[in-house]
């Protein structure tokens, strides 16, 4: 009987004790919640400044630890801040910034080599921001080499010495192979169907510009067609997308019919402008085919997406199609609609193969050497890695890794 | 002599800088500042591309050459563009609009010659939908391209074919359901394919290169219109 009280009270104690106890634990989890989320983000650490490397000086990268509230906490930062001074008691500046997860920053603004630059990183949520200590100077210096290049450097080098050589051995007059390109000799028959026929001859030189190496190497063969149409008395149409391009067209065509010694039949009426626009042109030069109904149609040079729609109206009308491109998504449809097609590389070798110049024969030599040197090199290293050998892969980087380091 | 040499000199010694800008970052400026040249140069050009135009035109007008109609059709093209370009870059009806009584006869007029001047709206509903037009030919040609390609007539044809129906199975769903045919797609497309796109494009990359020296050199200069 005299443990009954005692019993009671200890019942009614934790019966009390118990509720309140999770109240008061919910309260505090709230408030610690509620806590994080009222007060700004903890700010990021470990600010790590470098100069970007194999630059003009233009370029600082900045690197951090993440704020602990963006890679978890309360997970509410939005971004970071980068700001930079000239002086690590400031003002900063903000000179970049980057949504939340990002650990680094590359800094490009208005940036002067050899002068100290000091940064700090500014995390940010919806209540307020916290800024890192300032980390520097650090200065944004000028390299004079870009090692990130090394090796380019080795092959161009490797590359222009075997052209070099077999361009100066070519010199010396020794005879060298050049296998038949089947598109290149049907030039001559081309021209001369047309003559027959009373027909002019189209030749497009694609739709880039001059800059364009294939653009250089398509008026390298106009320059060819040019004068065996002159010497054939037969008419050629030289539509052109590019107004430069047009204008260099129109003097390589008229020294084609001077080399001839038929400067009068010359009509520069003839090589023009069309506009700038891929299917307006396209639209055009359809328009030419249709209506002149040329016997040949040269389509050499850059194209795209409008190659098949004129190798199809082109072989439409019936005439002989030669086409020659170095653009790889485009070369099938030539091949499906035209007779004779420039593969590639082929395109490049067009002007040497016409024009049998002795010099421009060597440097075919050089590539197919330097090609050699490369199909030697995939075979080797597929070879090797297939035995799980890694040396030969890994020599092409020893060069740059050691001047890395 | 001045003729061939300058324009070698120029073109060598800008070769050397360009290549040289590949390796030395300080450069970098000079390339950046032969692309704004180049902007520069393009938007001249243009005025003597529109020259040559209109001169290409004229002349067939000129001398009634066949189909010369449709040279009308171009210049006036042409003429109505640059008119409707110039009175929407420079705000001309807002000025007109401001001047008018509401409902006037001239307010009619003005609205009406703005619509039919209105540059933008010109542009999106007639030139792009007649670009659009052009573009979907090829979906029609590729099917006529590809009955030509793909007649079993050479061993070489017959593999095209043969690859080229499993390639076009393996992407379709139907196709996909059959077993084997999806990973046998993946495999030509990744595999042979690309093999042979890599191989052309070594050859490419090393005959532009070979290009680019032959120029720089003055080997090459049919581009400037001269022979050996």
């Amino acid at each position: 009987m005299t443990r009954r009280p005692h019993r009671f009270l200890r019942r009614a104690v934790l019966s009390l004790a118990l509720p309140m106890l999770l109240f008061v634990l919910l309260v505090a989890t709230g408030h610690a919640q509620s806590s994080a989320f009222d007060r700004p983000p903890a700010p990021v650490t470990n600010v790590a400044l470098k100069d970007a490397p194999d630059d003009a000086g233009g370029a600082i990268t900045i690197s951090w630890t993440l704020s602990p509230d963006d890679a978890g906490g309360a997970m509410d930062v939005i971004g970071y801040d980068v700001r930079r001074s000239t002086s690590p008691d400031g003002p900063f500046q903000t000179v970049k910034s980057v949504p939340r997860g990002s650990s680094e920053a590359a800094d490009e603004t208005d940036l002067d080599s050899d002068v100290n630059y000091f940064y700090r990183v500014v995390v940010k949520d919806a209540k307020g921001e916290a800024p890192s200590v300032v980390a520097g100077p650090v200065q944004a210096k000028v390299q004079w080499f870009n090692l990130g290049r090394l090796n380019t450097l080795i092959a161009t080098i490797i590359y222009i010495t075997l052209l070099l050589y077999f361009i100066f051995h070519a010199k010396k007059g020794k005879k060298l192979f050049i296998r038949r390109l089947a598109g290149l000799d049907a030039l001559d028959e081309a021209v001369g169907r047309a003559t027959e026929m009373g027909k002019p001859i189209l030749y497009v030189p694609g739709i880039s510009q001059i800059s364009d190496v294939a653009t250089i190497a398509s008026i390298n063969i106009l320059s060819g067609v040019a004068r065996t149409v002159a010497e054939y008395n037969t008419r050629v149409i030289v539509p052109n997308y590019d107004p430069i391009v047009m204008t260099v067209a129109q003097e390589v065509v008229r020294e084609g019919f001077l080399a001839a010694g038929k400067p009068d039949a010359y009509d520069e009426h003839d090589v023009f402008y069309v506009t700038t626009n891929q299917f307006a042109f396209v639209a055009a030069v359809d328009g030419i085919m249709v209506r002149e109904k040329p016997a040949t149609n040269l389509f050499i040079g850059m194209f795209f997406a409008e190659s098949l729609i004129l190798a199809e109206t082109g072989a439409s009308t019936g005439a002989i199609q030669i086409a020659g491109t170095d653009a790889v998504a485009q070369i099938p449809f030539f091949i499906a609609a035209c007779d004779y097609t420039l593969i590639g590389e082929e395109l490049y070798a067009a002007s040497a193969y016409l024009s049998r110049a002795p010099l421009l024969l060597g440097s075919l030599k050089g590539q197919d050497w330097m090609k050699i040197c490369l199909i030697g090199c995939i075979a080797v290293g597929v070879v090797t890695l297939l035995f799980g050998i890694e040396s030969f892969r890994d020599f092409f980087e020893t060069p740059l890794m050691i001047f890395r380091q | 002599m001045m003729r061939r040499q300058v324009p070698l000199l120029i073109c060598f010694v800008a070769g050397i800088v360009m290549l040289s800008q590949n390796f030395i970052p300080p450069l970098t400026w000079v390339y950046q500042q032969a692309l704004e040249w180049a902007r520069i140069i393009s938007a001249i050009a243009l005025f003597i591309g529109l020259i040559s135009l209109v001169r290409v035109h004229t002349m067939k007008l000129k001398r009634k050459a066949a189909n010369y109609r449709y040279s009308y059709v171009t210049l006036f093209a042409l003429c109505y563009m640059i008119i409707a370009g110039f009175l929407t870059k420079y705000g001309l009806f807002v000025k007109l609009h401001a001047g008018c009584d509401t409902g006037s006869a001239w307010e009619w007029i003005v609205t009406a010659l703005e619509k039919a001047l209105n540059f933008q709206e010109i542009f999106l509903n007639v030139q792009i939908p007649i670009q659009a037009t052009m573009f979907s030919l090829l979906a029609f040609y590729i099917a006529s391209a590809a009955f030509r390609a793909f007649k079993a007539r050479t061993f070489e044809a017959t593999l095209l074919l043969i690859a080229a129906m499993i390639v076009m199975l393996g992407r379709v769903p139907l196709g996909q359901m059959i077993p084997g045919v999806k990973e046998i797609t993946v495999w030509i497309l990744d595999v042979p394919n690309t093999a042979a796109k890599r191989g052309i494009m070594i050859g490419v990359g090393l005959g532009m290169a070979s290009t680019s020296l032959k120029i720089m050199l003055g080997i090459e200069r049919t581009y400037l219109g001269m022979k050996d």
